[in-house]
């Protein structure tokens, strides 16, 4: 008897109920005491520190959380049985620090200055950040608006993967090509945010020039390199291939320019507005307001236009859609250019809600694009928008019963489980499958 | 095995193959396929809607009809390559009903494909090997023995060899499945097909594409099928080959059977002339309408 | 002046090392998958990093001894394979792709996470899991090769077990894919519907070789991790398409591909990096620093994968008529 015994044996059932206790696996492990381990983390690899010391009454607190977060970095440590931790970060610059109140004894709580540090490098490469501790009760915050503000982040965060995510399935729609090149194309609209603003444009002015760049860039991989391809008959692996190896010779060529580190945009980290128990910042409520307008714009652009029409029906059937007129490769340069613009959008808005503009900031959300994709059905533009809400919603609000550490996690599961479940997608049409 | 003697002239037909008057659905003395009730939509378009269809054994049995009848779809559906909606059918008394594609094979029943499936880069001499069955060494423990399977090997290549033979493809064998001509992919097709010893043999289509001066050649290998003592289906367009070669003849339009008969008769048929017919009145239902036919085809499989 | 013999001699250093064997292997088992079976698997990293934590984890966490912590590594792949194929392998190509690259993913995240640090080690990862296999030396102590060969009689141990595996897996292969079954396998790559057709199982085909090259991904992840400390980071996506790289340069339908391909791309970007480092230091190069010497490398490596897969899809040493790609 050889493996493929199992293989039958081993039912979707199974599956579930194994995704299932991982899930349930994932959220235990959050409410076990963990023992005291590493109180230091990444000290040997980066030169800059910042490290503290947790007491109450003069004695060491063990095992309370501190998160380190700024320029994309993220770090965490617990404090050891003395007290103390130490986060190694990679440059000089301004940090969050963020001590877990949950993970304080019973009866203690920060008491002056809040939980939540900013810290930045002087002269030295070492900086201390200490919290003040005192006997306290903790007021939590109510479940329910944890959730709401979750659900906020998460459908911003949704709608700007959307952007990304029509792009991409418009591309793959009308070309069959699983563009891996499409977190840089991400990456390239912030980054020309970035580069005008730098030049002193108003912000504004910028964002427009990036788009634009970026429907540029579309336009531009479209024809120097994927028509050619096209015209070639080269296959779609090949193409896939191809993206891929466009897509690290573009990150690392971003990274070669602008290096390892992360800047702001001008604007990001403004202070939150609240909505009763919603707490947002101006900017979060502007990408959504953007977010939604250019996505009913292309809706409208692929429901009721005539070149939004033709779209769809080189989606559909190429061939056919050749043959009743339809200039198809006029078609896919249209969706290269609205592909790019839609991605490098995206990416600055990407770059608002990280916060932060760096090399591999696109390729830190592609596999939730493709996700999304997947989820809403290969090559359908409107699954596209709901599996990057529904993709968006999860990765937030998991992060109410698992450590956000581990958040990407969720939404993968999901999309593992979906497929199972529904291999067309959510909107997708049931394929003929063997 | 016989070689090349299939007389070029008049093929011998089977007569006598029904049950009472021949109608749709009408009964076969020996029928080896039975299907029942067999249906299949496509997002609200009934692309196989079939009561009753009986398919008599040891003959050569022609599925025609205008495009979009639903021919390829039942060849699908009938070797477990498809789904239906609802429908149960048997083979040889067994019902193959959700039976996955490569055991209704294992069971005798071998189809071919409209598009070729010539493994291209695989050799005619591999391509031709793949079809046999009960392979000891397709087991991936047993392969790492080669003393287990090296003589079933040579037999197969003696087998292969001969096969090829007949369809004047000995001479490729070395070559790249990639490097026939279409005709000669679809011979390689029918050949692989026949290393299992099948009992029914499904083609799709087996004209299509064919260079004409290959034609005869492949009808003559038709015709050698039933000398040996195969059943054999197929979907066709060239009414000349049609009447040349089969014996009896089952008309579908939209989904359903609406004719069976004798492939003279049956041409008499007002419902044919109706469905099939009326359609290209005045065209020849040669060769030239195969192209289109292809592209339609297509688009009936995307559906 | 630049140092040509110090930069020839760290090159050559990698042609035998066991990194070099380690991609190597794992770009055996992607041939199994994607050169053979047209598989999809953009998850090979996952299949190494269960290889390295799974056998550093049962040594470290449960005392395990080494063959039972190589069984631990290679049954956890296993499941993996089943895990990933199950759902897909019934499906088109490309929703393997997305599944296989989303669950190394899911396995980097879970080794990373601060949840399981008393276990996995988080981003720091772990260490000290060594000394069962160095106590299966049986070379004396001492220093044994020359000039850039010249390693300490650990190193040379974990060599010879390096290439070992690597001849005797490439062995395997070889022996299989001249089989029956590799012939079903073949024609699965070219079209599996025709073969079914023929009244094979091409689902459980294609599941024995999942799980196959995944065993050898996982074979991989252990030996890439016995020179080094186990840390999450190296088990990215990047790694995958680095293999990816390695397997196309060398043939995606061969054997001999994958191991000279592994050595040809360490030697290069050795030699490459360890040139362009100096020509920086010498001033030959005054308008990039020492640390985009570093990234130009991996700029060129996206480059060499486009212009291989366009211009010699078959690798250096496929057969031209082979294409190993699917249609």
């Amino acid at each position: 008897m050889n493996s493929t015994g199992i293989a039958h044996r081993f039912s979707p059932r199974m599956l579930v109920v194994f995704f299932g206790v991982l899930l349930a696996a994932l959220t235990l492990s959050t409410l076990a005491i963990s023992p005291a381990h590493a109180d230091e983390i990444n000290t040997d690899k980066y030169d800059y520190v910042l490290t503290g010391n947790a007491q109450f009454d003069g004695e060491p607190l063990d095992g309370v959380l501190i998160t380190v977060t700024g320029g994309g970095y993220e770090a965490e440590v617990k404090t050891g049985v003395d007290g103390k931790w130490k986060i190694g970060v990679p440059e000089k610059g301004t940090y969050k620090v963020i001590l877990d109140e949950e993970t304080l004894p019973e009866g203690v709580v920060v008491t002056k200055g809040g939980a939540e540090l900013t810290a930045e490098f002087g002269l030295t490469k070492v900086k201390s950040v200490n919290f003040f501790l005192g006997e306290g009760v903790r007021t939590t915050v109510p479940f329910f608006d944890q959730f709401l503000s979750q659900f906020v982040n998460g459908l911003n965060f949704g709608l700007l993967l959307a952007l990304a995510a029509i792009g991409l399935s418009l591309i793959f729609g009308t070309t069959g090509l699983s563009n891996f090149a499409h977190s840089e194309m991400i990456t390239f609209g912030a980054l020309m945010t970035l580069a005008f603003s730098g030049l002193g444009l108003p912000i504004w002015l910028a964002i427009i020039l990036a788009i634009v760049l970026s429907g540029a860039l579309g336009w531009g991989l479209d024809a120097t390199i994927w028509k050619p391809l096209r015209r070639k008959g080269v296959g779609l692996v090949q193409l896939m291939i191809v993206s891929i190896g466009l897509s690290l010779a573009m990150r690392y060529t971003y990274q070669y320019f602008i290096g390892g580190s992360t800047s702001q945009l001008p604007g990001a980290g403004q202070a939150d507005l609240k909505f009763g128990a919603v707490r947002i910042s101006p900017i979060d409520l502007a990408s959504m307001g953007i977010s939604i307008v250019v996505l009913l714009a292309v809706s409208y652009f692929l429901l009721r236009t005539r070149l939004g029409k033709a779209t769809r029906a080189v989606s559909d059937n190429p061939s056919l859609a050749s043959a009743s007129g339809i200039d198809v490769d006029g078609v896919i340069r249209i969706v290269w250019i609205v592909g790019g613009a839609l991605a490098g959008l995206s990416g600055v808005l990407w770059a608002y809600f990280r916060p932060g503009v760096s090399w591999d900031m696109g390729f830190q959300i592609l596999l939730l694009v493709f996700a999304a994709v997947t989820l809403g059905g290969l090559g359908t533009a409107f699954g596209a928008l709901i599996g990057s809400i529904i993709v968006g919603l999860f990765v937030e609000l998991s992060t109410l019963w698992i450590p956000s550490d581990m958040k990407y996690v969720g939404a993968l599961v999901v999309l593992i489980l979906v497929l199972l479940l529904r291999p067309q997608g959510i909107l997708g049409r049931k394929e003929r499958i063997g | 095995m016989s070689t090349n003697t299939v007389p070029n002239g008049k093929p011998v037909k089977s007569t006598d193959l029904h049950i009472g008057a021949a109608e749709p659905g009408c009964k076969k003395r020996d029928p080896i396929l039975v299907a029942e009730g067999v249906s299949r939509t496509f997002g609200g378009l009934k692309a196989v809607d079939v009561d009753h269809l009986e398919i008599p054994r040891g003959a050569i049995t022609a599925l025609i009809g205008p495009n979009g009848a639903g021919k390829t779809t039942l060849f699908n559906l009938l070797t477990g390559f498809d789904k239906p909606d609802t429908g149960s059918w048997t083979f040889e008394g067994k019902s193959l009903a959700g039976m996955p594609a490569y055991r209704v094979a294992r069971m005798g029943q071998i189809r071919t494909f409209q598009l070729t499936k010539a493994l291209s880069l695989l050799t005619v001499m591999d391509n031709m090997k793949l079809g046999a069955k009960g392979q000891i060494g397709e087991n991936l423990f047993r392969a790492l023995l080669p003393f287990l399977w090296r003589k079933q090997e040579e037999e197969n290549e003696a087998k292969a060899l001969d096969l090829l033979a007949r369809f004047k493809l000995d001479e490729k064998k070395d070559d790249y499945a990639a490097s026939l001509s279409g005709g000669q992919r679809k011979l390689l097709e029918m050949a692989r097909a026949l290393m299992s010893d099948p009992t029914l043999v499904m083609l799709d289509e087996p004209m299509a594409g064919v260079n004409p001066a290959l034609t005869q050649s492949l009808l003559d290998h038709i015709l050698n099928l039933k000398a040996e003592g195969m059943t054999v289906l197929f979907v066709e367009h060239d009414m000349q080959m049609v009447r040349h070669i089969a014996d009896w003849v089952v008309v579908m339009a939209e989904g359903r059977v609406v004719a069976e008969g004798d492939p003279h008769e049956v041409m008499k048929n007002q419902a044919v002339i109706d469905a099939y017919l009326g359609q290209h009145h005045d065209e020849d239902l040669g060769a030239d309408t195969e192209h289109v036919e292809a592209i339609k085809e297509l688009l009936d499989d995307k559906l | 002046m630049i140092d040509w013999g110090a930069i020839f001699s760290n090159a050559a250093v990698e042609l035998i090392s066991p990194t070099t064997a380690a991609y190597a292997l794992a770009a055996l088992g992607l041939a199994v998958h994607f050169g053979y079976t047209g598989l999809l698997n953009f998850g090979q990293a996952g299949f190494m990093a269960l290889g390295a934590y799974g056998y550093a984890i049962s040594i470290l966490t449960f005392g395990f001894p080494v063959w039972g912590a190589v069984l631990v590594g290679i049954g956890a792949s296993v499941v993996f394979a089943l895990i990933l194929g199950i759902p897909t392998l019934r499906l088109r190509a490309d929703y393997l792709a997305i599944v296989t690259i989303a669950a190394a993913e899911i396995v980097r995240l879970l080794f990373t996470t601060n949840s399981f640090a008393s276990v996995t080690g988080s981003a720091n990862g772990l260490s000290g899991y060594k000394l069962g296999f160095a106590a299966l030396n049986p070379i004396p102590e001492g220093t044994y090769g020359f000039g850039p060969f010249e390693n300490n009689a650990y190193d040379w141990w974990l060599r010879i077990v390096a290439w070992s595996v690597v001849v005797l897996v490439a062995l395997f292969i070889w022996q299989v894919m001249r089989s029956p079954w590799g012939r079903v396998i073949k024609g699965i790559r070219e079209d599996e519907d025709a073969v079914r057709a023929l009244g094979k199982n091409v689902y459980a085909y294609k599941m024995q070789s999942l799980i196959l090259g995944g065993v050898f991904g996982t074979m991989a992840g252990m030996i890439f991790a016995l020179p080094r400390a186990v840390v999450p980071s190296n088990y990215q996506t990047s790694l995958t398409f680095f293999i990816y790289a390695i397997l196309l340069l060398g043939g995606a339908a061969t054997i001999l591909g994958p191991i000279i391909g592994s050595m040809i791309f360490w030697v290069l970007l050795s030699f490459f990096s360890g040139f362009i480092a100096r020509a920086v230091e010498a001033g030959w190069l005054p308008f990039m620093t020492n640390v985009q010497a570093g990234q130009l490398r991996f700029i060129l490596v996206g480059v060499a994968i486009m212009l291989i897969v366009i211009f010699r899809p078959q690798g250096i040493f496929g057969n031209k008529k082979e294409l190993a790609f699917v249609h």
